[in-house]
């Protein structure tokens, strides 16, 4: 046990290392582009121009040039956009995180809480119509890409029905730290919420059905049959269990890439400031370095959850250890 | 009867041998009679065949050309000739606003957009360079994962470990940000991009389509990989080889069709998967750079308009709804008519 976590965090670093050098000749090496000009944004003057190539070593060699982005990154973490007026961007990364955590946390309640219902509810039916019509509904909320389902919302909760009282309790879009107002902090995340678990709920609702399905036909259900369980004890007590193991560990691997920036588009719908609106403003004003900043340390964190991911399957599971 | 040697005589006359099917028949079978399946297949014949139309619609129904803005332009509604742009319409009546649906195939169908374009003309055109890009990706993907799955499972090894290695790597990547970044740094330098002698132009429709089959390779390689990994060791395999085949038959006459049922089982979730990421990218402005369009952009384009002229949102928006939930919905039929016994384990 002990070798294989070693082992797979030894992995990590590597992976770790592999991706920054890879964000790095991303940023800085591609064909035909002059990194100091990507990096000072829209119209620069020569002047900043220069004041890049000397604060990040430009120009020397390959190694020494990205030593000296690391360590900017990472240890004085005194990386600077240029294009807005020298913010350091590693501040503002974790300055964006509450927002991003509190809407992919609520999300994730929510959509656990209902993809654990929506699987139940389907395999219970089975046979009746509601499985096949449960199903279509959660398929239609897999098929729906979130940003539109984001945009109908606010259009009918902030414009067409604002006024009625289903939503006039929507506040303005945007975040409202909790510390400032918690009644405000909720309201203005309801809607973000619903709008990111549909897709989750959809998605999850069918694999755990399909789990639960498939375990039906194994030796220890029809033993517990057998004893003259009552099905919907089977189901809940038996079934479920093993059904949740895939569940899980797809579980926390969605929801590392969602807290790595992939609740993007929900946040910038939502005009939600967290590190995903981040990496979109700096999409807009091609700014590099807050690209990079929300690039690496997204991609560390999913990194980081899939090894302890692996970790605990490992534990809970001592068959795939070896690998 | 008499003895048990009449009887065997008996039946293999009565009963003469039957000859073997091929499988792949006996699947087509299955899909052609799942309706819901055939349905979806409908759907989507049908979204594409509208969106190929497109230039036919513009040219010869609507008589516009959706990419040239037409704020000055008119249109008759109800007999009637109104401007495009009109002032003071929508909720606040201030400004100018575009015209809404008219419901006349001929006449801006689903209204203008800011300016002054006719939504239904680009709502086709968007489809095509949306269906173009997410069919293309999820091919090309589709093809460069086999490849390197048959590769790396065959010869195994060295081998494999590196080539799986790479894919590890590349997928501990958020796929979405890889996207983000390789796109932002190929597509919005206005320059194109210079690899040697080969220019690329920026709004070429290459460049997305690469970046989404690039990101999405490791998703299809471990699937096909554990595949190749389970027919490798199968005994024909080895009779093959002492009958003398080469590696490259061996790859491709024995191993590749018993692999390749995972790929059409995954082809239509491909796709699917594809056409939502190539509209997120597009939405946020990495994806298809103007002056073409596809269903993100034009999601992106009504958000401006999204109180007062939805339709210019809503129109691709559900577009492309259908266009996945009818991929899904195939998707689960073949997987159903590849697989009966997975289908037959559901029933329970």
């Amino acid at each position: 046990m002990l070798t294989f976590i070693i082992r797979r965090l030894l992995w990590t670093v590597l992976v770790m290392f592999v991706i920054t050098v890879v964000v790095f000749i991303l940023f800085f090496k591609t064909p035909g582009v002059d990194p100091a000009r990507a990096l000072a944004g829209r119209s620069p003057n020569p002047q900043t121009l220069a004041e890049i190539r000397a604060q990040l070593g430009l120009g020397r060699p390959f190694p020494i040039e990205y030593g000296i982005m690391m360590k900017k990154i990472f240890i004085t973490r005194d990386l600077v956009s240029y294009s807005n007026q020298g913010v350091r961007v590693v501040q503002e990364v974790f300055a964006a995180t509450p927002a991003t955590l509190s809407l992919v946390f609520g999300a994730a309640v929510l959509w656990v809480v209902m993809a654990i219902g929506v699987g139940i509810a389907a395999a219970l039916l089975r046979g009746t119509i509601f499985d096949p019509l449960i199903m279509v509904v959660a398929l239609v909320g897999v098929s729906a890409p979130v940003f539109w389902v984001g945009q109908i919302v606010n259009m009918v909760s902030q414009g067409t029905l604002h006024s009625t009282f289903l939503f006039s309790w929507v506040p303005p879009l945007g975040y409202t730290p909790f510390t400032q107002s918690p009644a405000l902090w909720f309201k203005g995340l309801v809607l973000p919420w619903i709008t990111l678990s549909i897709l989750y709920i959809g998605f999850y609702g069918r694999v755990l059905r399909a789990n639960l399905l498939e375990v039906q036909n194994e030796d220890y259900v029809r033993t517990a049959r057998a004893k003259g369980i009552s099905e919907r004890r089977v189901l809940l007590r038996h079934t479920l269990r093993t059904s949740m193991i895939t569940f899980v560990s797809l579980f926390g691997l969605d929801f590392a890439a969602l807290v790595a920036g992939g609740a993007l588009l929900t946040e910038v719908v939502f005009g939600i400031h967290g590190v995903g609106y981040l990496t979109w403003q700096g999409l807009e004003n091609l700014d590099l370095p807050t690209i990079m900043a929300t690039t690496i340390y997204g991609a560390f964190f999913i990194v980081l959850v899939n090894a302890i991911v692996d970790i605990g399957y490992a534990w809970l599971d001592p068959r795939i250890r070896p690998t | 009867m008499a003895t048990l040697l009449e009887q065997v005589q008996v039946d293999t006359e009565l009963r003469p041998a039957v000859a073997g099917r091929n499988p792949w028949a006996f699947a087509a079978r299955r899909l052609w009679r799942n309706r819901i399946a055939m349905a979806a297949l409908l759907l989507f014949v049908v979204i594409v065949v509208m969106c190929l139309a497109a230039p036919l619609y513009a040219n010869h129904v609507a008589h516009v050309n959706p990419f040239v803005p037409n704020l000055n332009g008119h249109t008759v509604v109800n007999g009637k000739v109104v401007p495009v742009m009109q002032q003071g319409g929508g909720i606040l009546k201030l400004g100018e606003t575009p015209i809404g649906p008219t419901w006349d195939p001929s006449h801006y169908f689903l209204g203008a957009d800011s300016t002054g374009r006719d939504v239904a003309a680009l709502l086709l055109y968007g489809g095509r360079s949306s269906l173009l890009i997410g069919i293309g990706s999820a091919v090309i993907c589709s093809l460069l994962a086999t490849v390197i799955a048959l590769i790396a499972g065959f010869f195994g090894g060295v081998t494999d470990s590196i080539a799986s290695r790479i894919m590890d790597v590349i997928w501990a990547f958020p796929v979405f940000l890889l996207a983000i970044c390789i796109g932002t740094e190929l597509l919005t330098h206005s320059s194109g991009f210079q690899l040697g002698p080969l220019h690329v132009d920026p709004t070429s429709l290459w460049l997305p389509t690469l970046i989404i089959a690039f990101i999405y390779i490791p998703y299809v390689y471990r699937p096909m990989r554990g595949q190749v990994l389970s027919v490798v060791n199968k005994e024909f395999v080895e009779a093959a080889t002492a009958q003398g085949s080469g590696n490259l038959r061996l790859i491709f006459s024995e191993i590749l069709p018993n692999v390749v049922s995972t790929v059409i089982v995954l082809m239509p979730l491909m796709i699917a998967t594809t056409i939502l990421t190539e509209s997120a990218l597009s939405f946020l402005g990495v994806g298809v750079q103007p002056p073409n369009v596809s269903w993100g952009t034009l999601i992106q384009d009504g958000t401006d308009l999204v109180y007062t002229r939805p339709w210019v949102t809503i129109a691709p928006g559900l577009m492309i709804l259908l266009t996945v939930l009818s991929l899904n919905v195939l998707g689960d039929g073949v997987r159903d008519a590849l697989d009966p016994r997975a289908k037959l384990r559901v029933e329970g």
